[in-house]
């Protein structure tokens, strides 16, 4: 019974992974792609990882599993978040159908300011 | 088993998608993004051939990859950023 829930837990996660991979190559520019691929990550493979644990029982395997999980979970948002802020100071326009960019006009203001 | 034969094969066709926008990537942040989701793709394909193999220390792989693959996007970020380190 514990290995049908973990083949399923797993397999959801494969799903994810596979989507966020081809959102990667499929989608315009830099921002909808962060926007796909952490997607990829969080319900990903933290889902394959918790199949793992459900798998493996509570053991060597399971707990280091749980472990991994829980600091993927804890980084990979902060890292996507990074990797934004510095594509756009790095100069990376938005695509031509985007309708708004908020930084560009906070960062503007706060040059006025100064 | 079979099932864990498959869902490998799935995630090497999820590397290989990631490496394409490595390589064609027209932006430099494109690459970093890339290398980041390679680096947790890694991570879920050493869980899951621990688990084929049934032994456990393929998840401490998994485990210093995720640290180093967070390092590494959180400096190649400030680097793109145009900062210090120390900022």
């Amino acid at each position: 019974m514990s290995d049908l829930v973990a083949t399923v837990i797993i397999f959801i996660g494969l799903l994810f992974d596979l989507f966020g991979c081809i959102g990667l190559v499929r989608l315009p520019d830099i921002y909808n792609r962060v926007q796909a691929s952490t997607k990829c990550v969080t319900l990903g493979t933290c889902m394959i990882l918790i199949g793992v644990l459900i798998h493996a029982g509570i053991g060597a395997l399971g707990i280091k599993a749980l472990v991994c999980a829980v600091f993927i979970l804890f980084t990979s948002p902060v890292a996507a978040h990074a990797v934004a802020r510095g594509a756009h100071f790095f100069g990376v326009r938005l695509w031509e159908g985007s309708v708004m960019d908020k930084f560009l006009e906070e960062r503007e203001s706060q040059k006025k300011d100064k | 088993m079979t099932f864990l034969v498959l869902a490998l094969g799935i995630l090497l066709l999820c590397t290989f998608l990631c490496l394409y926008r490595i390589g064609a990537g027209p932006t430099a942040p494109d690459r970093t993004v890339a290398i980041d989701i390679l680096g947790t793709l890694v991570v879920g394909f050493c869980g899951i051939y621990g688990l084929y193999r049934g032994k456990d220390f393929y998840m401490n792989i998994a485990i210093a990859w995720a640290l180093l693959s967070f390092i590494g996007t959180m400096a190649l970020a400030k680097y793109l950023e145009g900062r210090s380190f120390d900022e």
